[in-house]
């Protein structure tokens, strides 16, 4: 069990915070400041946002994150170069989130590549179709030992979560409402749906994500699953930050 | 009418997994599957139902005003020493080639029982056309439009708020044709359930690509008929459209993909140059990526960011281009020119001039290739003029020659 994600899972089962970050945001070089302040104060996982132009499941404020990060310069190969050596000071899981096209145009075995030798888990790719996956990159994601996680929604049907399942490795994202990201609906009305997750009895863990933000939605994500995941809340609450250690610090000690 | 053919095998057709070759598919994020995939299983059994065809035809013929005129323009034949004639989508119901698509996606959202339309607009054409079959059918309407180009259109602004749709701006990105696009997206993913989004162009993820040329297709049905009573002969030996993300090319298009003797030519937007720095034309500058949910070509920078692309008209500013015609480019069957909008603008005021028809920017931009095609004098080519010049006047005033 060398993966660092499925490491986590098997020392922990209930309570996981995963936050989700965009690389190069607020400024270039936070990445790796934000990264360390995560571990530090008490993130199990770290979700690293490679921005993108037209991040379409997104909200208003992961899209401004993205933007101005790319305004910073962040880019793929920005990234890399910033994330050579960071395992000497983390050792949470990392997983990299973003769309398909920047990776597409990187290569994916070259992408692939990248991420083993830097030292990262998973990965998060929204918009790469199930079948394709499947087909012409499962072999090569795994040669290099990476994670790849899917979604799931509402609307998923039972058949299609028991195929993301079967393909996933980490873990399951579960998305709690049918939205982009930061979207404010009533996480209560998503009971069913958890219970329903829960009931299926997957092989892979479960995190849920979408309209977590304090601690209240954060334990009532975790009381159906092994956990969940902030990423709006968190942007909102480093955007304007004099001190990212201090922001870190007191976002993380408001959720748990 | 042949929309609803099966053309499954056939060479430039779109194949079982949605893929013009290697363009196309469908890349949505989860929250978006059920939707696509809905339409992905219904649109074809949806288009063949006896009662839609009808329905369908029976509007584009009493409230659209089809078929649409082939006009031979002799004026224009005489100038470029070919047999010229004009497919006259400008003189559609509401100005263009966009309501033929609206029509059928609208009586594809109501058998498939959604009480809400979104839609993307950039030139204002797409949503002026949305709004109105929203009107004709009693349908919640909301149009997203880059706030940039609510600025530059505003007559077509008023059009839709008068047809009662509400018109947001998108504020994301760089506030254009494909922000209202992610906009739509973004809309839909938080409405799964009551809302069919009707996209405006051959792009976009699996089916829409297909569907949108299908209900264009009736172009080049028509353009068949009319030319085999012209002249005999249903085949052409060009056919010549605009492309941005390529709805008219793809209408004009459809029954000639298989038809080798019919040259297909396909003008994309240059603006200040191809190598500018200010330019549309994604053939040339684009490379493979993913955009709003397809595979094509595009235009994106090293890091594999999406970007603005530029052209005088708003119809032709889109940095992707329909798989269907990413295809075309790259198997050869299409020729692909691009034109400046200086030319553009001069194709334009000679069409006026030559045969008293003010046509709009995008289709100026397939007039524009006119003179740089080896027409035989025999040559029988058509042009897609897509839509009229009324909402460009403005332009074309501030940039009246000789004035």
């Amino acid at each position: 069990m060398s993966n660092r994600i499925d490491q986590l899972f098997a020392s922990k089962k209930t309570g996981i915070l995963n936050i989700y970050c965009t690389a190069g945001f607020p400024e270039l070089n936070d990445t790796l400041p934000v990264m360390k302040a995560l571990q530090q104060h008490g993130a199990d996982l770290i979700e690293l946002g490679m921005p993108f132009s037209d991040p379409l499941a997104d909200g208003p404020v992961i899209q401004e994150s993205s933007t101005r990060a790319i305004k910073n310069g962040m880019g793929l190969r920005v990234l890399f170069e910033q994330l050579k050596g960071f395992r000497k000071d983390i050792s949470v899981p990392v997983i990299l989130m973003g769309y398909l096209n920047p990776v597409l145009l990187y290569g994916i075995e070259a992408f692939c590549q990248k991420c083993a030798e830097v030292g990262v888990d998973g990965l998060i790719l929204p918009d790469l179709p199930m079948d394709e996956y499947e087909n012409e990159y499962k072999a090569i994601f795994e040669h290099y030992g990476l994670h790849l996680i899917f979604l799931v929604t509402p609307e998923t049907s039972e058949a299609r979560i028991r195929k993301i399942d079967s393909l996933s490795k980490g873990f399951i994202y579960a998305v709690s409402s049918s939205s982009t990201t930061g979207t404010d609906k009533n996480m209560g009305h998503q009971q069913a749906y958890f219970e329903k997750l829960e009931k299926l009895q997957l092989k892979n863990p479960v995190l849920i994500g979408f309209g977590v933000k304090d601690k209240a939605t954060f334990a009532a994500a975790c009381a159906h699953s092994n956990g969940a995941i902030i990423g709006t809340a968190f942007i909102r609450a480093i955007e304007n930050a004099t001190n990212i250690d201090t922001a870190v610090k007191d976002f993380i000690s408001s959720v748990k | 009418m042949k929309i609803a053919e099966n053309t499954l095998g056939l060479p430039y057709h779109v194949d079982e997994r949605g893929f013009y070759g290697r363009f196309g598919g469908a890349y949505v994020p989860e929250m978006l599957y059920p939707n696509v995939e809905e339409l992905q299983n219904r649109y074809l059994e949806i288009l063949r139902e006896p009662s839609f065809q009808q329905e369908f035809e029976q509007l584009l013929r009493d409230y659209v005003g089809r078929p649409s005129p082939l006009y031979f323009a002799k004026r224009l034949s005489e100038k470029y020493g070919a047999q010229i004639y004009l497919k006259r989508e400008d003189l559609n119901h509401t100005g263009a080639h966009k309501v033929n698509n609206t029509i059928g996606q609208i009586l594809l959202a109501k058998r498939l029982g959604k009480t809400r339309i979104i839609a993307e607009t950039g030139a204002g054409q797409h949503g002026v056309a949305t709004a109105t079959v929203c009107a004709l059918m009693n349908m919640e309407c909301v149009i997203y439009m880059g706030a940039i180009d609510i600025q530059r259109q505003a007559p077509n602004v008023a059009r839709m708020k008068m047809l009662g749709a509400t018109v947001v701006a998108a504020t994301s990105g760089s506030q254009t044709l494909k922000d209202a696009c992610n906009e739509a997206i973004r809309d839909w993913i938080n409405n799964p359930v009551n809302t069919h989004y009707i996209l405006g162009t051959a792009a976009g993820p699996h089916p829409y690509p297909d569907m949108v040329t299908r209900f264009q297709s009736v172009i080049s049905e028509e353009i068949r008929k009319q030319l085999e009573e012209k002249t005999g002969n249903p085949n052409p030996n060009y056919v010549v459209a605009c492309i941005g993300g390529g709805s008219n090319a793809a209408g004009t298009y459809y029954h000639f993909l298989n038809e080798p003797d019919v040259k297909i030519i396909a003008v994309e937007a240059a603006g200040k140059g191809v190598h500018s720095g200010h330019s549309a034309a994604t053939t040339q500058l684009g490379k493979l990526g993913i955009i709003h949910a397809a595979k094509t070509l595009l235009m994106q920078t090293d890091d594999g960011q999406i970007t603005e692309p530029y052209s005088i008209s708003a119809g032709l500013d889109y940095p992707g281009i329909g798989p269907l015609h990413a295809h075309l480019y790259e198997t050869g069957r299409g020729t692909f020119l691009a034109a400046t909008d200086d030319e553009a603008l001069a194709a334009a005021y000679e069409l006026t001039r030559l045969e008293g028809i003010i046509p709009a920017l995008e289709s100026s931009h397939a007039l524009a290739k006119l003179g740089e095609i080896p027409f035989k004098p025999t040559d029988v080519v058509v042009v897609c003029l897509s839509g009229r010049g009324d909402k460009d006047m403005e332009t074309f005033i501030r940039n009246l020659p000789n004035k």
